[in-house]
């Protein structure tokens, strides 16, 4: 097998990687503030996308707007439209369960997850509509001397890990972010100090929402779009959460991006086991170093 | 005191429901209600969540399905194989999944059955996407032909009973108690001195066993294992049966079965709407109603 089928195997796979590493960073910074996995996480991705084909193509055919949100367009609007979802369910429902145990917030966003995947699933197709609204700026492949890689996976793949990183770095090194990071040690004594911590949960929730949303509009050109797109992705994330751990942001980003590499490369050397290889690194991770790679033990 | 109203009306509507119900409608809700209870052990009594039951519930159709169709097994020992597998497959899960607690338990058990999901899409023999279909009932301890509707009824109703009475057995019994003192606070458990973590296992795997057993059974009731027996929506709604008719009481799971169960039913004309409004359910359960039906009755007459 040579080299480049190789190589290329591992840049669509790190484009796949880069999907990981937006959501389980979201699923993170939630879990970090809030204590609960958004099991609705990949409902968010999925409606990312859709607001992106919708108001790209179906805005006049369903509410009678002439009016279309191209894809620039939509890289602000559905993370927008999707963060503002998440913090009116962050405020009308998962607030009321902060008390109890933490498995009723997983519950319920599954509850929320069956709503939204049933709700699209009856006007779209399940096996998916394609995103028309690709720039034209973004067609075309690049030469990367090894291969030819699209321009717009390209695009993709540059674009998230800047988002990434952007996210990484508010958190850890700007005063917003170490306000947050005291919410995330210690709510009350935050609050003592006058910080509104109601509306830090609030806000981050929305944004770890919008951050799926955003990566949901970033894969409609890529894959179709398909009401059941992130309920098959958010279980990969889950693995690559358990795996990374949720200790850290920059090991959430790392381990997504490692992971999306991993998978793209057992598509060419055994690719049955293309689908299941995380699952696998999950049992050898949870053997041998059972808090996760960059998870402290609680 | 209405645990003993519940017993009598279980088994008077278990031994006369084919007389006025659809039997093979009854027998679907039984291997679920089973199931159901089985879950019911794990969340309810020890407090873990497992989001990958139906790697077992789906797992042992499979494995039933395919030694009575290609093997000839019998479908007694063929139900016992599944559940067998079940119990093996549990055993691994659990060793692996209680290694962390609370929200990662749930995780890691639904990413452990995603695995055991795709193997039964891409194994040879189970038929893909189409399920393992023309699996016989043949004849119960050789002389008995569950092809006669009623000869099968009693059957599943039989074992039914027999994976109800393990469970509540094992709830009011010493390990029982363990098991619940765990689930009240497991720092403390561990500091009187009980092995935590291997009452855990013990209780994933008799679970496992049962949602097997329930499983295989179904199998052979329907004479086909579905690809969605396995996917994660089933375990799901395994969830929300429980949830439904009440979180670690003993009769909460079947009413919660027979509930979700007639309502999905009643709902599969409205195709996807059925799930919008399973979710919704879920969404009031979690929110409002968390005692679920059984819950509720139990705290209007008093007693658990």
């Amino acid at each position: 097998m040579s080299m480049q089928v190789i190589l290329a195997q591992a840049l669509l796979g790190l484009n796949v990687g880069v999907f990981y590493a937006m959501l389980s960073l979201g699923l993170a910074v939630i879990f970090g503030l809030l204590n609960i996995i958004n099991f609705a996480h990949g409902a968010m991705y999925m409606l990312g996308a859709f607001v992106a084909l919708i108001g790209y193509s179906l805005l006049d055919d369903w509410f009678g707007i002439s009016l279309q949100i191209g894809f620039w367009a939509s890289l602000i609007v559905a993370p927008l439209f999707v963060g503002i979802l998440g913090m009116i369910i962050e405020r009308t429902m998962l607030k009321r369960l902060y008390e109890l145990d933490h498995i009723y917030g997983l519950l319920l966003t599954f509850g929320i997850t069956l709503i939204l995947q049933g709700l699209f699933s009856n006007y779209f197709n399940i096996s998916g509509t394609p995103y028309p609204g690709q720039p034209e700026s973004l067609s075309g492949v690049v030469n990367l001397s090894f291969m030819y890689f699209p321009t717009y996976r390209l695009f993709a793949i540059v674009f998230s890990i800047v988002v990434c990183f952007a996210t990484w770095f508010v958190i850890e090194h700007t005063r917003l972010g170490s306000r947050l990071r005291a919410g995330v040690e210690n709510p009350t004594l935050t609050q003592a100090f006058g910080l509104n911590v109601p509306l830090m949960i609030t806000l981050t929730f929305g944004f770890g929402c919008a951050l799926a949303g955003l990566a949901g509009v970033l894969a409609a050109p890529i894959y179709s779009v398909s009401p059941l797109m992130g309920a098959d992705l958010i279980i990969v994330v889950f693995a690559v959460v358990v795996i990374g751990g949720m200790g850290s942001i920059m090991g959430a980003i790392l381990t997504g991006l490692a992971l999306g590499l991993v998978e793209g490369i057992t598509k060419v050397v055994y690719p049955p086991a293309a689908s299941t290889v995380i699952f696998f690194l999950m049992v050898l991770v949870l053997l041998f170093r059972p808090a996760g790679l960059f998870g402290k033990e609680r | 005191m209405v645990n003993r109203v519940l017993w009598v009306i279980m088994l008077v509507v278990g031994l006369t429901a084919p007389f006025y119900a659809y039997p093979v409608f009854v027998m679907d809700l039984l291997c679920f209600a089973l199931f159901a209870c089985a879950f019911n052990l794990l969340l309810g009594y020890v407090g873990l969540l497992s989001f990958g039951h139906a790697a077992f519930f789906g797992g042992a159709a499979y494995i039933a399905g395919y030694v009575i169709k290609a093997w000839g097994f019998p479908p007694l020992l063929g139900i016992a194989a599944g559940a067998l597998f079940a119990m093996v497959l549990g055993a691994v899960f659990g060793f692996l999944a209680i290694r962390r607690q609370g929200i990662y338990f749930a995780m890691i058990t639904l990413a452990l059955a995603q695995i055991i999901y795709f193997m039964i899409l891409q194994l040879p023999f189970t038929g893909g996407e189409n399920g393992l279909q023309g699996i016989p009932r043949g004849k119960l301890l050789g002389f008995i032909d569950l092809n006669q509707p009623l000869a099968m009824y009693y059957f599943v109703f039989a074992v039914f009973l027999f994976g109800f009475c393990v469970i509540y057995r094992t709830i009011n019994s010493p390990f029982g108690e363990v098991l619940q003192a765990i689930r009240e606070n497991e720092s403390r458990a561990l500091s009187l001195g009980y092995d935590v973590d291997k009452f855990k296992l013990q209780a994933f795997v008799i679970s496992a066993t049962l949602a097997g057993l329930a499983g295989a059974t179904k199998a052979v009731v329907f004479q086909f294992a579905a690809l969605t027996t396995a996917h994660w929506q089933t375990s799901g709604e395994v969830i929300l049966m429980t949830l439904v008719g009440g979180l670690g009481t003993v009769f909460g799971p079947v009413i919660g079965a027979i509930t979700v169960g007639s309502l999905s039913h009643e709902l599969s004309a409205f195709g996807s709407w059925v799930q919008v409004i399973l979710g919704a359910i879920f969404v009031v359960c979690v929110l409002v109603f968390r005692r679920g039906i059984i819950g509720e009755l139990h705290r209007f007459f008093g007693g658990r």
